[in-house]
């Protein structure tokens, strides 16, 4: 549901994109996280269009709240988040690969002993 | 970011094989030519694998440019039915006949434009714009769902709307969740979520009706004659005569086609008009006990076609509303956006000045 910073890509020839329709656009974009209850971290609801960020909170309060589903919000805008470069994903996420000795089910020794 | 520019920036099937050619001959070099023109790419066979898989597309994955189009014209059209599908219920809301009514209207409205909001940005990860998206539905060049134009003449068609036409929308939109492309899918859980309230609402006004006064029960029963036959073309013309609805199957854009959801929302009307004591107005309806499904009778479809054409009811008057909102807003969203900047120069001001 996000828009743009679902589809950033760290380079420069996005971030030129990027600027070009937020100047084509009338509001700048703001990805909205909302924390859902007490003791649970904000999590990404969407985006929307709305001229600051005061609008973008109240809009957000509007748009992503209407059933009590938040206690309180966060408002960024879009263009202020940096994305790794989906291009490189598998290098770039390599070094967890083949490490299952970083998983409790990796050591099969105390299989059976209780409350280990 | 526009769809060019987005395209320009995508790489072109089979430019990875590109790094060996120094070292073929020329031979290699014209079978690998041709090889490249046949094969897919590995993008192509990653996309693939995504469908296969059943996992989700997301806006960074490389997609085909027949994929991308065609859920950009999807989902904005969906979007401007939300936005449109405001105007036949906003008609009522100051004639509704209790202030309870009149709050749940409200929520219900205030819904639909919050959905089209959904559906926008999801439209948007695809690299379109929200202003080009606005610009193709005042220009009346994207289309709207047919069923906001019909009018709604009396206040049993706020009921009717609510159980008819949002009922085939989640029956349409139910399996939309399962959409093969990411930000649409988690559009649609948001919007199924709030959409069973509008239909429970719909149905609760028509009951209420139908346990009132003769008037009462007409007004209600007329109603539903006016909407069955519409919301049954909701779910688009019959399989064979919407070749693009199998392509769409196949990307798992769609999980089932037009006639199986037509289908399986008949099945669960008749049940629930009876409930109600209403009729369909079909003469034709009428369980198949081979098939396990109720029969139904041919649709009009000369009539779909011309509303879709712009010879509805109110085809006119919706675009020309929203073209009214648009332009008398245009003033709030400058001086929105001239506040903000004025703010933005009046913070780094004093940062200067405390600096």
């Amino acid at each position: 549901m996000s828009a743009s910073a679902e589809r950033q890509r760290p380079d420069g020839q996005q971030r030129a994109e990027q600027q070009a329709a937020e100047q084509h656009e009338t509001w700048p974009l703001w990805e909205v996280f909302i924390r859902s209850s007490r003791g649970l971290s904000h999590v990404h609801a969407g985006s929307l269009h709305a001229p600051d960020a005061v609008m973008a909170v109240r809009n957000a309060r509007d748009l992503y709240t209407r059933r009590g589903e938040g206690v309180s919000v966060w408002v960024v805008p879009s263009s202020a988040i940096t994305a790794s470069d989906v291009d490189a994903r598998d290098a770039f996420f390599e070094s967890a690969e083949g490490k299952e000795f970083r998983h409790a089910t990796y050591y099969t020794a105390s299989e059976g002993v209780p409350h280990l | 970011m526009s769809e060019a520019q987005g395209a320009s920036r995508r790489r072109m099937p089979g430019s990875t094989h590109a790094g060996a050619e120094g070292s073929r001959s020329s031979a290699e070099h014209a079978v690998a030519a041709s090889l490249e023109e046949t094969l897919p790419s590995a993008e192509e066979l990653a996309f693939q694998r995504l469908i296969d898989d059943d996992s989700r597309v997301e806006p960074t994955d490389w997609m085909p440019e027949a994929y991308r189009k065609t859920l950009i014209r999807q989902i904005s059209q969906h979007a401007h039915s939300e936005i449109i599908g405001m105007q036949p219920e906003g008609n009522w809301i100051t004639r509704a006949p209790s202030l309870k009514r009149k709050a749940i209207l409200m929520a219900k409205v205030q819904d639909e434009a919050g959905h089209g909001l959904y559906l926008y940005s999801a439209a948007q990860t695809l690299g379109i714009d929200r202003e080009t998206m606005y610009e193709q539905l005042l220009s009346g060049k994207a289309k709207y769902s047919s069923i906001f134009n019909y009018t709604t003449p009396t206040w049993a068609d706020m009921g009717s709307i609510g159980w008819l036409v949002d009922g085939a929308a989640i029956c349409n939109q139910v399996p939309l969740c399962r959409c093969s492309y990411g930000p649409y899918g988690r559009a649609m859980v948001r919007i199924c979520k709030e959409e069973s309230f509008h239909q429970r609402q719909g149905f609760e006004i028509l009951l209420t009706l139908m346990r009132g006064t003769p008037e009462q029960q007409r007004m209600a029963q007329e109603s539903v004659n006016r909407w069955y036959a519409p919301a049954l073309m909701m779910f688009g013309p019959p399989d064979a005569e919407s070749p693009n609805s199998r392509r769409s199957m196949a990307w798992k854009i769609k999980r089932f086609s037009n006639d199986e959801l037509r289908q399986r929302f008949v099945d669960m009307l008749v049940p629930q008009a009876e409930v109600l004591g209403v009729t369909l107005p079909d003469p034709d309806l009428k369980w198949n006990e081979e098939r396990g499904h109720y029969d139904f009778g041919e649709l009009n479809w000369n009539e779909f076609y011309d509303v879709l054409a712009g010879h509805g009811q109110a085809n006119t008057v919706r675009l020309a509303n929203r073209r009214a909102a648009h332009e008398e807003g245009a003033w709030v969203r400058e001086a929105a956006r001239a506040y903000a900047a004025r703010e933005d120069a009046d913070r780094s001001a004093l940062l200067e000045r405390i600096a």
